[in-house]
C-alpha cells in the first residue's frame, strides 16, 4: 500500500556544512502523504539543519531535495507557499497584536484580505485563543506563544507542516494542547515532519521515526518496532546490582546496559525477564517496566552529555 | 551550480515587507508624526529667532539669502538621511537580529532579499512621510517655492533608498547594535555638519570643499535648496544622477551582506 502513496518529501544524501564543519552528513529519507515522521536526536544532531534546507531557509551543500516533487533549487517559492513551518525559536511579531501576527502573516501568502479574517479567527478558536486576539503577543504565556505559532503556521493551509521542537518549554498542560492540536491534524490527513526531545511526543505522534546523531541517521522505522528491536519489551533496572545479577545478565546473553551504579535489563517476552531477573534479584531498589522510545534513543546515542 | 544575481531573486511580494512596518507604523502614527511636525519648529526657532540675529544673509549663487531660507531646506534634506538611515540601521536590525521577524517572513514565499528591499522601500517611504509633514510646516513660513517644491517629494523618496541602502550594508556587517555609533560618527556626522547645511560649502578650505562634494548629503541639500527657491538648472541633473548611481551601487551590495550575514 505504501507504493502507491506519493512522496512529499524526498531526500537523497542531503549534506550541510558550516565553513567545513559538517553538520548534516548524508542523510536520506522520504516522508509519504498524510504521514507523521519523526525526527530525534541530542543537540547539535543536525535535527534543525535538516530542517533548515527543507524550507529553503539554508542552501544544501550537497544531496538531492525534492519537496511535492518539485527540486528545491528550482520550485523554491511554489514549494514554500504549501508548507507551514514552526521554527525551534518563537518568532511571533511582538510589534503586533496576536490577531494581526496572523493577519499579516497571510499576507506574505498573497491571501486575499477578505478571507484573511475569518481565517484567522477560525485559527485562533482551533487554539483556544480567541478571547486573546487584540492582546499584545508579549502578554501570552509560554505555551499560548507556541500555540499561536502553530496557528500561524496553519494560516495558508499547508499540505506539509514541519515543526521544529513545538513544545520543548512547554509545561505539560500546554504540551498535551499542543498535542492535541496536532493529533487532529494528523487524523485530516496533513504531513508533518517534526522534531522533538520528548520520546513521549514522538511515540504518540509519530508514523516513523528518524533517530539522527551527529549529522548521521542511526536508525529509522516505527515506533514500536525500534523498540522491539532495540529495548524489547520489558526492561528490569537494579540499583547497585551484585555481581551474581551481573553474572546471571551476561550468561544469558540478555540485552543490557551496564552503568556504574545501576545495570539496565532488556529482554523480548518470550524471555520471561520478569520472572527470571524480576523475581530473584529486585530485592534491593529494582524497577520492572515496559521498553519504552526512551531506551531505545539512550541506547543508540549514548548516555553521555553533549555539549 | 549558477549563482543567481541577488536583483533576480526579488519578487513584487517586497511589498508585504513594507505593508507590514506600515501596519506597525500607524498603529503608533501620533508619535511618529509628532517628530517631523515639531522638529522644524525647533530648528527654526533656535536658528531663526537665536542664530539670525548674528547671521543676517548668506550668500547663495549670487544673491544673499535670508538664513532661514537657507537653513530651512537643509533641515528637510537631514530628515530625509535621518529617517531613512535609522530605519534600516537600528529599526532593521532589532527586527532581524532580536525579533527574528525576517526568519519567520523567510519561512513564507518570500525570498531574503525580497525581506530587504521591502524593507528599505519601507525606509524611504517613511523619510517620504516626514517629508511631507516637514514641507507642510515649512512652507507655512512662506519659505517653499511653489510648484518646484513639490519635487521634493520624489526626491525624498530617491534620498530615502539611498540612505536605507547604505543603512541596510552596515545592518549587513554590524556585529551589535551599540556599534552603528561608529558609522553614525564616521559618516552621518561628518556629512550632518559639512554639507552646506548650516554655512555654505564655499566657507571651508579647499579640500574640505572638494570632500564636501564627495557627500551624498551635498547634493541633497543642493537639490532640496533649489527646489525651495524655485531656481532650477540643469547642473542640479549632476546631483540626482549622483545619488541615483550610488544608490544603483549601494542597493546590490546591501542585498549581497545582508544574505552573507543572513542565510548560513
Ligand atoms: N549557522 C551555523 N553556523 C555554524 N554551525 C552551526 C550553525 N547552525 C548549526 N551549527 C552547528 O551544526 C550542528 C547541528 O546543529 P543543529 O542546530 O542542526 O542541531 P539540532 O539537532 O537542531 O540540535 P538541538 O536539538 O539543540 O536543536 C551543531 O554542532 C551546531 O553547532
Ligand atoms: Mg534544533
Amino acid at each position: 500500500m505504501t507504493e502507491t502513496r506519493t512522496n512529499i518529501i524526498e531526500a537523497i544524501n542531503l549534506r550541510k556544512a558550516y565553513n567545513g564543519f559538517v553538520a548534516v552528513d548524508g542523510v536520506s529519507f522520504n516522508l509519504l502523504k498524510g504521514e507523521c515522521l519523526g525526527l530525534l536526536g541530542p543537540n547539535g544532531a543536525g535535527k534543525t539543519s535538516t530542517i533548515r534546507m527543507l524550507y529553503g531557509f539554508s542552501p544544501m551543500s550537497g544531496g538531492i531535495l525534492r519537496v511535492f516533487g518539485n527540486d528545491i533549487e528550482v520550485g523554491l517559492r511554489q514549494i514554500k507557499s504549501r508548507l507551514g513551518v514552526c521554527q525551534q525559536e518563537n518568532n511571533l511579531d511582538p510589534d503586533l497584536s496576536v490577531l494581526e501576527n496572523l493577519q499579516v502573516f497571510a499576507r506574505y501568502f498573497n491571501i486575499p484580505r477578505k478571507e484573511t479574517r475569518d481565517r484567522a479567527l477560525q485559527l485562533l478558536k482551533f487554539i483556544a485563543l480567541d478571547h486573546r486576539k487584540d492582546d499584545k503577543v508579549m502578554s501570552l504565556s509560554g505555551g499560548m506563544m507556541r500555540r499561536l505559532v502553530l496557528a500561524r503556521a496553519l494560516i495558508n493551509n499547508p499540505d506539509l507542516l514541519i515543526l521544529d521542537e513545538p513544545t520543548t518549554g512547554l509545561d505539560p498542560q500546554a504540551r498535551h494542547q499542543v498535542w492535541e492540536r496536532l493529533e487532529m491534524l494528523r487524523a485530516n490527513g496533513l504531513s508533518i515532519l517534526i522534531t522533538t526531545h520528548y520520546m513521549e511526543e514522538a511515540s504518540r505522534l509519530c508514523d516513523r521515526l528518524i533517530i539522527m546523531d551527529q549529522g548521521k541517521i542511526l536508525v529509522a522505522g516505527e515506533p514500536a518496532d525500534l523498540i522491539e528491536q532495540y529495548a524489547g519489551d520489558h526492561v528490569v533496572e537494579i540499583v547497585n546490582p551484585d555481581d551474581e545479577v551481573r553474572e546471571l545478565v551476561e550468561s544469558r546473553g540478555f540485552m543490557h546496559d551496564s552503568l556504574e551504579h545501576r545495570i539496565i535489563i532488556y529482554g523480548k517476552k518470550a524471555e520471561r525477564l520478569f520472572e527470571v531477573v524480576g523475581e530473584q534479584f529486585c530485592r534491593q531498589t529494582c524497577v520492572k517496566r515496559m521498553a519504552s522510545l526512551e531506551d531505545v534513543f539512550l541506547r543508540l546515542t549514548g548516555r553521555e552529555l553533549r555539549e | 551550480m549558477i549563482k543567481k544575481l541577488p536583483v533576480a531573486n526579488i519578487s513584487l511580494r517586497f511589498i508585504r515587507v513594507w505593508s507590514r512596518n506600515l501596519t506597525v507604523y500607524k498603529k503608533i502614527w501620533l508619535v511618529n508624526f509628532l517628530v517631523p511636525l515639531f522638529e522644524p519648529l525647533l530648528y527654526l526657532a533656535a536658528f531663526g529667532v537665536g542664530l539670525s540675529t548674528f547671521i543676517e544673509k548668506v550668500p547663495y549663487h549670487g544673491k544673499d539669502l535670508p538664513y532661514l531660507d537657507f537653513i530651512a531646506p537643509a533641515l528637510i534634506a537631514i530628515t530625509i538621511m535621518y529617517n531613512a538611515f535609522f530605519e534600516n540601521t537600528y529599526a532593521s536590525f532589532v527586527r532581524m537580529y532580536y525579533q527574528k521577524t525576517f526568519d519567520a517572513i523567510m519561512a513564507t514565499p518570500l525570498s531574503l532579499e525580497d525581506v530587504i528591499t521591502g524593507e528599505i522601500v519601507w525606509g524611504a517611504t517613511k523619510a517620504l512621510i516626514a517629508t511631507v509633514i516637514m514641507l507642510a510646516v515649512i512652507s507655512l513660513f512662506g519659505l517653499v517655492s511653489y510648484p518646484e517644491g513639490l519635487l521634493i517629494l520624489p526626491l525624498a523618496f530617491l534620498g530615502g533608498l539611498f540612505f536605507g541602502t547604505v543603512g541596510m550594508s552596515f545592518t549587513g556587517v554590524i556585529p551589535s547594535v551599540d556599534m552603528f555609533n561608529l558609522p553614525i560618527f564616521l559618516f552621518i556626522t561628518p556629512m550632518f555638519l559639512f554639507s552646506g547645511t548650516f554655512f555654505p560649502v564655499s566657507g571651508l578650505p579647499q579640500w574640505a570643499q572638494t570632500l564636501s562634494t564627495v557627500f551624498p548629503l551635498t547634493h541633497l541639500v543642493d537639490l532640496s535648496r533649489a527646489l525651495c527657491q524655485g531656481n532650477l538648472q540643469p547642473g542640479l541633473l549632476w546631483s540626482v544622477l549622483y545619488l541615483m548611481l550610488s544608490t544603483a551601487v549601494c542597493f546590490p551590495l546591501a542585498l549581497i551582506l545582508m544574505r552573507r550575514r543572513l542565510i548560513q
